[in-house]
């Protein structure tokens, strides 16, 4: 099956949009009606075909389209992607698990051949076609961990571990729903984590730390964040706050199913080998009002879960404001009937 | 939420006499494939087969992490342990097929540090082996001090040597050759990071000087699997599977809730990592807590166990498991 991808801009006209068959596929965060921070962690093993868990690092109709996204980004601001000197070697790790899983995954898109540290990896999607030396830096572009994550949708970070803490210290982070590396880089888990409500009262950032300190190589684990957004901008950033915090006040009924987008992000962490650190790809995911309630058990749940959203999450969020209008429109799609377990969309 | 990494079945591909009481063995795997890549520190749980009963045993990887086509760790022989040691010297033979589970490390290099200073006494070397080819790799800065019991058991010290030249510092105990540890702690420069893998007595010894130093505990490494100690047997209420067991003299309580057939977590399997915690519900008697990990509070509380070190003496224990 080939995968065919769009031409579509996240930025000035947006003609971000999803297909029939991405909307279908989209990682719908909602397992009931309502929701609240919890250690939601479980294995990141494959998971059924098709879906966006068939394989480590999912590559989408978006793929090409979010690339160049990244690359404009990163031409205005460079400081969206640091790396401290010492956490090359974590670079190195997550070259090697994403050349290895996508190669392994999508043979006929990627090939990653191997002769001794001479490696070849050749990205046909992207056209590239690069030979290299790994652990020697000066045979790539750029460093490692960059190098990979402008061929990689999602955002990255890298955390090394030291005296019972994770310390976010290098990353790729173009994609981001309103935090920034440049001002977290350096900071441990709970400080980094200082600004989310609740979820420290709940114990909730303890006992993820306590686990992510004994992650094992070959075990990761994922987890599902979401918030919303207007427009379909992947980059919001505080750095670009001027360009998207003004079209929060343009929410109306007549656009709120056009322009206010669900986003969901797909984290998965993954223990590396040679440095011991942990990755972090955040894998954002957008889908429009609109598209979303062409699935009806999507339509009624959102409903529910926006309605009943604790205060504190939804201004911590962002979209308060907007909530009533948002409610409002889900409510149209919402005729009171249960929905199903879990959030695989129901048989048609 | 499991921490389990899948299990690696392997072959012994090699038997090395390296002295007395050191045997070094090499792994590769059944498959022909390459090993998991790791960190230096990192440690593997070998799984045996000694005549039905099962046996779990952590030990350092000594091998190059760059070396992906095998694992090599060293055991030293312990006549007075519970016999997982003994298995190996006695039992394991080029061509066996064993288990290993996925390597751990619970005794990482700090990637910050200027400069590593390492200091091992006797097979405390091994962890070091794997670190010192990797530092060597990516143009770490370090320093070893290795001190051992006599020339003939300082194993691995002339390849070593060649290896690393004046980088390497030995001692032997025999000829009353001391680390000069103060001298040597007032030597390093800003921003060394100091690691200790040994004998109980020395690694107390190196903490406390570090400290006496000055140093900051951040910059203070160490690395103390304990054996599970042999003791006299006793019985324990798992709650949550409803079964109850009794643990052998030489065997380990999680040894014997394994055996039990009732899933437990662990990584270390020696008293350091916190993975097999679990809850206390009731004890009547007394829990000899042997852990590195339980703060004296909750050893004192009586409200938790580490299974794989700690025993119980007493009438009842009823564990959350
Ligand atoms: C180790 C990798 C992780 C990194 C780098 C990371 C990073 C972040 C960042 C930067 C934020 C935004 C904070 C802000 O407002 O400035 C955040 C939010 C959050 N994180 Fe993490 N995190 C990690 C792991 C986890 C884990 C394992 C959990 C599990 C329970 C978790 C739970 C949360 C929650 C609940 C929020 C609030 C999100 C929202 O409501 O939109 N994080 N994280
Ligand atoms: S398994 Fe590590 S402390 Fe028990």
């Amino acid at each position: 099956m080939g995968l065919t991808f769009n031409t579509e801009t996240f930025r000035g006209d947006f003609t971000f949009h999803n297909s029939p068959a991405a909307i279908r596929r989209f990682p719908f965060p909602f397992d009931r009606d309502d929701y609240m921070y919890s250690v939601n962690m479980e294995p990141h093993v494959p998971g059924p075909k098709g879906t966006v868990f068939e394989h480590n690092f999912d590559v989408d109709e978006h793929y090409l389209s979010e690339m160049r996204d990244r690359a404009l980004v990163l031409a205005e601001d460079p400081l969206r992607c640091q790396s401290l000197p010492h956490m090359t070697l974590a670079g190195w790790d997550l070259l090697e698990l994403i050349m290895e899983s996508k190669a392994r995954d999508y043979p006929d898109l990627f090939e990653l051949h191997k002769n001794g540290n001479r490696w070849h990896w050749i990205n046909r999607p992207m056209q590239i076609d690069q030979s290299f030396t790994f652990l020697d830096e000066t045979t790539l572009p750029y460093g490692p961990m960059e190098y990979i994550t402008r061929q990689a949708q999602g955002d990255f970070t890298l955390q090394d571990q030291r005296d019972d803490n994770l310390w976010i210290e290098a990353g790729m982070v173009t994609t981001q729903a309103d935090w920034s590396l440049d001002f977290d880089i350096g900071m441990g888990f709970h400080e980094w984590h200082a600004p989310v409500p609740k979820a420290h009262e709940l114990g909730v950032f303890d006992r993820a730390l306590k686990f992510l300190l004994k992650l094992q190589h070959g075990a990761p684990v994922r987890r599902f964040n979401w918030t919303m957004t207007v427009d379909p901008l992947l980059d919001t950033s505080p750095e670009n706050y001027p360009v998207w915090g003004p079209t929060r006040a343009m929410i109306t009924p007549g656009n709120v199913g056009s322009r206010m987008h669900l986003r969901v992000e797909l984290q998965t962490l993954h223990r590396l080998p040679r440095s011991n650190a942990i990755a972090f790809p955040i894998r954002c995911y957008l889908i429009r009002f609109d598209e979303l309630v062409t699935i009806p058990k999507w339509g009624r749940r959102l409903h529910r879960v926006i309605r009943d959203l604790p205060v504190e999450l939804a201004t911590y969020k962002g979209f308060e404001r907007n909530r009533a209008t948002m409610v409002d429109y889900l409510a149209r799609f919402d005729d009171g009937a249960p929905t199903s377990p879990g959030w695989m969309p129901d048989p048609e | 939420m499991s921490v389990g990494a899948p299990k690696i079945p392997v072959t012994v591909a090699e038997v090395t006499e390296v002295n007395d009481l050191i045997k070094r063995f090499r792994f590769v795997r059944r498959d022909g494939g390459p090993m998991p890549p790791f960190s230096g520190g990192a440690h593997v749980v070998v799984e045996m087969d000694d005549h039905g009963t099962r046996r779990m045993n952590p030990y350092s990887l000594m091998g190059d992490p760059a070396d992906s086509t095998g694992y090599c760790i060293s055991v030293r022989r312990d006549e007075a342990g519970r016999g997982g040691s003994l298995y190996m010297h006695h039992h394991v033979r080029p061509g066996m097929q064993m288990v290993l589970g996925a390597p751990v490390n619970l005794f990482a290099l700090d990637a910050r540090a200027r400069e590593h200073l390492l200091i091992a006494g006797g097979i405390g070397i091994t962890p070091f082996i794997a670190q010192m080819a990797q530092l060597e790799a990516l143009g770490g800065r370090f320093e070893l001090h290795y001190a051992a019991r006599n020339r003939a058991l300082g194993a691995y010290m002339p390849a070593l040597r060649a290896a690393y030249g004046d980088r390497v510092h030995t001692y032997f105990d025999d000829e009353r050759q001391l680390i000069d540890l103060p001298a040597l702690l007032a030597g390093q420069p800003l921003g060394t990071h100091l690691y200790v893998c040994g004998p109980k007595g020395m690694i107390g010894w190196v903490r406390a000087s570090a400290e006496a130093a000055g140093w900051p505990r951040a910059t203070v490494h160490h690395e103390e699997f304990l054996a599970p100690p042999v003791g006299v047997p006793f019985t324990v209420d798992l709650a949550a599977s409803g079964k109850v067991i009794t643990v052998g003299a030489s065997q380990s309580l999680l040894e014997a809730i394994e055996a039990a057939g009732v899933e437990a977590p662990y990584l270390c399997r020696g008293g350091a990592c916190g993975q097999c915690e679990t809850a206390v519900l009731a004890c009547d008697g007394h829990i000899q807590h042997n852990d590195h990990w339980l703060t004296d509070d909750q050893k004192a509380s009586g409200t938790r166990i580490m299974p794989c070190v700690s025993r119980f003496e007493g009438r009842t224990l009823v564990l959350d498991r």
